[in-house]
C-alpha cells in the first residue's frame, strides 16, 4: 500500500491550504489595490500637443480659471478655450515662439488643437460643473491643485464613492463662493470648516443628493 | 524543499506584478483602462470631442444660418430686450444705425446699481485685470512678461470716450486687443464698463467727495480740496 501514496503526500493538504491562502490573499490584495480608479485614473498625465502650463498662467500671472474655462459657472461642461483665447496675449507675448506654433495655426485656420481629454466620466453618469462651483465646491476638491501643475494630472479618482463621500456630507467641503477659484485657500481648521460648512449648507439649503437618479438619469 | 521553491516563486511573481503595475497615483502617460468600453462610451455626442457623425468630425456645432440662441431677455428699465434686437444694449449704438456707421450711445443703457458695479468688478477681475491691471492703469501681469502695447484706461482720450465706443472695443476688439464678446454677454460688458467708469472717477475725485469717516485714512495733501472742474472730466458721469 505504501507504494501508492509516498510519504510526502502526508504533507500535501497542509501545503495546499497554506499555498492556497497565500495565493488567494495576494489576488484579493492585488484586486483591492489595483482594480479601482484610485489606481487606474489617478496619476494619468498625457502628453499634450502644446506645452501649456497652468502654473505659469494661473499662479504666476494670477489668471482666473474663468478667463479660459468660461463655461464652468454656466454649463455642465467646462470648456477648453479656443486658440483665439490664447492669442489674446500670444499675439504679443512669445509671438514667434515655436512652442506656440500649433496655437497660431489653429487660430488662423479654425482647426482645433487636439488637446487630450483627461477627466472623463463614463457616459452613463450625469455630471454638472455649474451646480458645484456655484454652491461653493472648489475645483480643488475634484481636480487637485491645478494651479501648481505644469502639466495637468488626474489627481482624484472621480469614482462613485468619491462623489458620494461629499454628497453625504457636503458641510465638510463647502466653502465661501469667493474662494471657489482660489485653489490655495485652506480652511483654518477641520472643526472651523465643519462649523462654517454647516452654516452655508443651511443658508443655501444644500441637499444631500444620494438618489441614484441624481447622477444616473 | 518544494515549499521553499514555491515561496520563492510566489515572491517573484508578487515583485513582478508590483514592478510592472507600480503604485497608486504614479505618473502614467497611457489612458485609464475601461473594461467594458461599450458601457462607458456610448453613441452619444459629448461637447468638444471628435465624432464621425458629422462630416467635419466636430461634435460642437456652429449655428445653422438664420437661427438664434434660445435666450433670456435682459430687463432694461422695465422693458425686456432680447439679444437679437437692434437695441443699444446689444449694439452700443443708437437704434437704426446702418452697418458700418458709428453712432455710439453716450451712456450705459443700464441703470447703475450697486449690484451692477459688483458684477462689473468681478468680471473685470476675470477678463481685464491680467492685462490692464487691477486699477485699469495698464500695469497688469502680462506687460511684465513681454506685452509691449497696452492701454492705460485712465488716459484722457479713453476717459472722454463714449460708453458705446468702449462697448464696441470690448465686443469687436481694437488694434491689438481682441474681442471679448465670447467671454462677456452684453449685460456683463455694460457692467464692466460701469466699473471702469468708477475706477476712472476714483482717480479724478477730490477730497470733498471722500466720505467723512474715511478722511482720516488719507495722507495729508492727497488731492486738491477745491472742487475745480478736472481738466479731463469724464464725458458720461
Ligand atoms: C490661459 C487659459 C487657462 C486658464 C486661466 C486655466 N486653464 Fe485649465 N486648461 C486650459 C487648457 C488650454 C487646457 C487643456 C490642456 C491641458 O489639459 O493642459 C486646460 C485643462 C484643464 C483641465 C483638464 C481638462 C481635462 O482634459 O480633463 C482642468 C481640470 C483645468 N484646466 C482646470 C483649471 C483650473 C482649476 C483653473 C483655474 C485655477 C484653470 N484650469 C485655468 C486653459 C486654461
Ligand atoms: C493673459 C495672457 C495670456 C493668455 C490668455 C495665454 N497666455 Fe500663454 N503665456 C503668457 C505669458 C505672460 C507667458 C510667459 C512668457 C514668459 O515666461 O516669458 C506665457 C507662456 C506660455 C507658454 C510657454 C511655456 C511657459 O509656461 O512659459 C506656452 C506654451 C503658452 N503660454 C501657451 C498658452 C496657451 C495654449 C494659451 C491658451 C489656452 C495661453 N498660453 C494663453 C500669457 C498668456
Ligand atoms: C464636483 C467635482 C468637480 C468640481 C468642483 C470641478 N470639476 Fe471639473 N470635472 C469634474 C468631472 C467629473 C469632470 C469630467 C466631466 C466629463 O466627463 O465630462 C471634469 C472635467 C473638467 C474639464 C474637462 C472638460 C469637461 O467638462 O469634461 C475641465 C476643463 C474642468 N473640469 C475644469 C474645472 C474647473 C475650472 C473647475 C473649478 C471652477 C472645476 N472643473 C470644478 C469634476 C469637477
Ligand atoms: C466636494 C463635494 C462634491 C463632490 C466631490 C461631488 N459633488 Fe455633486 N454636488 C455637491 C453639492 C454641494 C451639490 C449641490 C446640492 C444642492 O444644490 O442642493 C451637488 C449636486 C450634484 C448634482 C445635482 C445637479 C442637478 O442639476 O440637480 C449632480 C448630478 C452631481 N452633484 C453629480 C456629482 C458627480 C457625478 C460627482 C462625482 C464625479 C460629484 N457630484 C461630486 C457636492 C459634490
Ligand atoms: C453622486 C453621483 C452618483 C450617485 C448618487 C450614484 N452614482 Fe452610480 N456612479 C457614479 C459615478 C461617477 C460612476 C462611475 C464610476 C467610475 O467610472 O469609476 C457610477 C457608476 C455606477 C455603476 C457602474 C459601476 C461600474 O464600475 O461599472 C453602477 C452599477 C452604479 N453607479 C449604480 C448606482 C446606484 C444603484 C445608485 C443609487 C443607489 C447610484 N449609482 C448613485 C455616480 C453616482
Ligand atoms: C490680453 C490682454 C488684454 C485684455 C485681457 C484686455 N485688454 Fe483692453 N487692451 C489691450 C491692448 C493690447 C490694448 C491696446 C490696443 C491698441 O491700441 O493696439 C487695449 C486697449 C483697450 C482700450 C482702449 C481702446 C482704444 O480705443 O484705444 C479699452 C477701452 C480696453 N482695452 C478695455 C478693455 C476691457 C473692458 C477689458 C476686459 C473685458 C480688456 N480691455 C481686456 C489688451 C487687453
Amino acid at each position: 500500500m505504501s507504494d501508492i501514496f509516498p510519504k510526502w503526500t502526508n504533507k500535501l493538504p497542509a501545503y495546499l491550504i497554506v499555498g492556497g491562502a497565500l495565493v488567494g490573499s495576494a489576488v484579493v490584495a492585488g484586486a483591492w489595490y489595483y482594480f479601482t480608479p484610485k489606481y487606474t485614473r489617478v496619476g494619468y498625465q498625457p502628453i499634450q500637443p502644446v506645452s501649456y502650463s497652468h502654473y505659469t498662467h494661473v499662479e504666476q500671472l494670477g489668471m482666473d480659471c474663468r478667463y479660459c474655462h468660461t463655461g464652468v459657472e454656466k454649463s455642465y461642461h467646462s470648456n477648453i478655450p479656443a486658440a483665439s483665447t490664447c492669442m489674446n496675449c500670444h499675439n504679443q507675448v512669445l509671438k514667434d515662439d515655436p512652442r506656440l506654433e500649433l496655437v497660431r495655426e489653429s487660430a488662423a485656420t479654425g482647426k482645433p488643437i487636439p488637446w487630450v481629454w483627461i477627466h472623463k466620466t463614463p457616459d452613463y453618469v450625469y455630471f454638472n460643473h455649474s451646480v458645484h462651483v456655484n454652491r461653493g465646491i472648489s475645483c480643488f476638491h475634484c481636480h487637485g491643485q491645478i494651479n501648481k501643475m505644469d502639466e495637468v494630472q488626474h489627481a482624484q479618482p472621480l469614482s462613485m464613492t468619491f462623489c458620494l463621500d461629499c454628497h453625504r456630507n457636503p458641510a465638510a467641503f463647502i466653502r465661501p463662493v469667493e474662494q471657489v477659484y482660489n485653489l490655495n485657500w485652506q480652511p483654518d481648521s477641520a472643526t472651523k470648516q465643519l462649523a462654517d460648512g454647516k452654516k452655508l449648507v443651511a443658508q443655501w439649503k444644500v441637499q444631500s443628493l444620494e438618489n441614484c437618479s441624481t447622477c444616473h438619469r | 524543499m518544494t515549499m521553499r521553491y514555491f515561496l520563492l516563486g510566489f515572491l517573484l511573481v508578487c515583485a513582478m506584478v508590483v514592478s510592472v503595475a507600480g503604485f497608486r497615483g504614479s505618473l502614467s502617460r497611457r489612458p485609464p483602462i475601461e473594461i467594458f468600453p461599450d458601457m462607458d462610451r456610448q453613441a452619444k455626442l459629448r461637447p468638444q470631442s471628435a465624432d464621425d457623425f458629422f462630416p467635419d468630425g466636430y461634435s460642437s456645432r456652429l449655428h445653422v444660418p438664420n437661427t438664434i440662441d434660445r435666450s433670456q431677455p435682459v430687463m432694461v428699465g422695465g422693458k425686456a430686450v432680447f439679444p437679437f434686437e437692434d437695441n443699444p444694449l446689444n449694439t452700443g449704438m443708437q437704434p437704426g444705425t446702418p452697418p458700418g456707421a458709428t453712432n455710439f450711445v453716450e451712456v450705459n443703457p443700464l441703470p447703475i446699481t450697486a449690484e451692477l458695479l459688483a458684477r462689473g468688478q468681478e468680471r473685470f477681475t476675470i477678463n481685464c485685470q491680467p492685462c490692464h491691471g487691477a486699477g485699469a492703469d495698464g500695469k497688469g501681469a502680462t506687460p511684465r512678461y513681454g506685452m509691449v502695447v497696452i492701454a492705460n484706461l485712465h488716459d484722457p482720450r479713453i476717459v472722454r470716450m463714449t460708453d458705446g465706443e468702449i462697448f464696441n472695443t470690448v465686443t469687436y476688439g481694437k488694434n491689438l486687443m481682441q474681442s471679448y464678446a465670447m467671454n462677456l454677454e452684453p449685460r456683463d460688458r455694460w457692467a464692466v464698463i460701469a466699473y471702469v467708469r468708477a475706477l476712472q472717477l476714483s482717480r479724478l475725485a477730490t477730497v470733498d467727495e471722500v466720505p467723512a469717516d474715511q478722511l482720516a485714512a488719507l495722507p495729508p495733501n492727497a488731492a486738491p480740496t477745491t472742487n475745480a472742474p478736472p481738466t479731463n472730466a469724464p464725458a458720461s458721469p
